[in-house]
């Protein structure tokens, strides 16, 4: 049986002026423990397909289950991990850490050991009792990426994450987010543009075709870039094929007349 | 560069920033000292009319005298805290309607004329009917004081509240937080800037609403020691009633902002 699974969702947007069809009839499952892409151009509706999966936007028809049970509404087993940090700058970084248990009424003091454990993990215990305007972009998003494990969630997503960053920041992040999901053994679902991210983080890739959002093609990441951190996938020398591959794919999909 | 340049460099650059600040308190020192110099000398000599302007030391006897025979205190006392009362209710009643627009969307869209309405027009217009309905004393005073302010206060925090980086609500709502929770967690929070901002401007609103008040009841206060000093055509009294209108509201305006450094230090 799969982790999750999503069973023809279709996506309606409506404005004065039109009703717009984001997502059509896109079905798809992942099992424990995998790491997913979605990637595509823009209007490819990956944003929303990841806020619905989330459960934080209802589809217009279609359910999203995860562990066969239908998905209503954002809780505890998703972790939502956004673009920018958006970490609380009213709050220190260990309030922002706990602000998930806080809101899940769970804050107890086990719950709070561990989340100082792992921002301890991530080389940030000194900052704990700083805000967030005093820390850099890369530090940020660790922190944020803190606050998104801190609930212990099943599936994690992961909306376009290091985009707002510098490269070196990104390249270390990746590998960051890569060890500490497989440490953890998480389930995760990236959205991105960005190919290159796709194939050194990825178990599967699944490239969506714009307007309306539907499933382009799938491709498996070769097991040998798989299991390489996503900084050393980059250097193996059969990520370039792989890249090319997919570039073409993407590039026929933005050219085709829609 | 070694340290020690460093150092000295530093050095210099602090007193010079130490030099510049005494300048301009210099300059803010003897801009007082000159006005009230030359308000004096412009009064003794008659240069303007002493019944009309007064000069400093007539005030400051005045205000010996007024001091000794407790009706000074008293009248400040009052408007003093007619103002603080104004205040306070007028900003907390503000708050709370717009966290009453910002919960409804259909309210906020449904009131939305009759705040453009309610704003533009001039409060203290309402003093009469105020003064009739809940009688001419405090109650009347402050209500002025508070009405003043309040849908300023509406509009302002609401446009605030309305305004939060909605991605802040979304880190709520991705853990499952309820509409409550993101209230508390991030459109109050987040809104603290602006609602500090109104506390300021409503300082000034709240003693034009109770000095208004206290002309129309004429009975205690500042508003009422102004308008007496008028018909006995005592400007000293007028004036000195201004000077103290002045001092209070500076300090509050110092506390507001005593408040704003404790709130928000991020």
């Amino acid at each position: 049986m799969s982790f999750l699974q999503l069973n023809a969702i279709s996506h309606v947007y409506l404005t004065k002026s039109a009703a717009k069809e984001a997502i059509s009839d896109l079905s798809f499952s992942i099992s424990e423990g995998e790491f997913v892409s979605l990637l595509g151009p823009s209007g490819c509706g990956k944003s929303t397909l990841l806020s619905i999966i989330s459960g934080l936007l209802r589809p217009t028809e279609g359910s999203v289950s995860l562990q066969n049970e239908i998905i209503q509404s954002p809780g505890e087993r998703m972790g939502y991990m956004l673009q920018q940090d958006y970490l609380f700058p009213w709050k220190t970084i260990e309030e922002n850490c706990y602000i998930g248990l806080k809101l899940l009424n769970k804050l107890t003091p086990e719950r709070k050991e561990d989340t100082l454990a792992l921002l301890e993990s991530m080389g940030l215990s000194d900052v704990r009792d700083a805000y967030p305007d005093q820390l850099s972009g890369g530090m940020r998003q660790r922190v944020a990426l803190v606050r998104t494990l801190a609930t212990n969630p099943d599936l994690l997503l992961l909306d376009e994450p290091f985009s707002a960053l510098d490269y070196q920041t990104k390249l270390k992040l990746e590998d960051l987010v890569f060890k500490t999901l497989k440490a953890h053994q998480k389930t995760a679902i990236l959205v991105t543009h960005d190919i290159g991210e796709a194939i050194a983080m990825s178990d599967r890739i699944i490239l969506l075709s714009p307007r309306p959002g539907k499933i382009a093609k799938i491709f498996q990441v070769p097991s040998q870039l798989q299991t390489l951190l996503p900084f050393e996938a980059r250097n193996d020398s059969t990520f370039s094929a792989n890249f090319q591959s997919i570039w073409k794919e993407l590039d026929s999909l933005e050219q085709s007349p829609t | 560069m070694n340290n020690l340049l460093l150092e000295k460099q530093h050095e210099q650059y602090v007193k010079k920033l130490k030099r510049e600040k005494k300048e301009i308190v210099t300059w803010q020192i003897f801009i007082l000292f000159a006005f009230l110099s030359l308000w004096e000398l412009a009064g003794r000599y008659t240069w303007v009319d002493p019944l009309l302007f007064s000069y400093p030391t007539k005030i400051a006897s005045l205000f010996l005298t007024k001091l000794q025979d407790g009706s000074l205190v008293l009248h400040t006392t009052v408007t003093l805290l007619e103002t603080i009362a104004g205040f306070i209710l007028g900003t907390l009643l503000g708050t709370l309607f717009a966290a009453i627009l910002w919960w409804s969307r259909k309210a906020s869209r449904i009131s939305d004329p009759y705040l453009v309405v309610l704003n533009s027009m001039p409060k203290v217009a309402l003093g009469p009917i105020i003064i009739v309905a809940l009688g001419p004393g405090y109650v009347s005073i402050i209500t002025m004081g508070a009405s003043i302010s309040i849908i300023i206060t509406t509009l302002v925090i609401f446009h605030s509240f309305h305004t939060v980086e909605p991605n802040y609500i979304k880190v709520i709502r991705s853990f499952g937080g309820n509409k409550k929770q993101i209230f508390r967690e991030v459109i109050l929070p987040a809104s603290f800037p602006a609602i500090i901002s109104t506390l300021k401007v409503n300082v000034g609103l709240s003693w034009v609403g109770v000095i208004v008040g206290e002309f129309l009841v004429s009975k205690q206060g500042l508003g009422y020691m102004i308008i007496y000093g008028f018909q006995v055509f005592n400007f000293t009294l007028v004036l000195l009633s201004l000077l103290m209108i002045a001092i209070f509201s500076s300090i509050m305006y110092l506390g507001v902002e005593w408040l704003e450094r404790k709130l928000i230090k991020h």
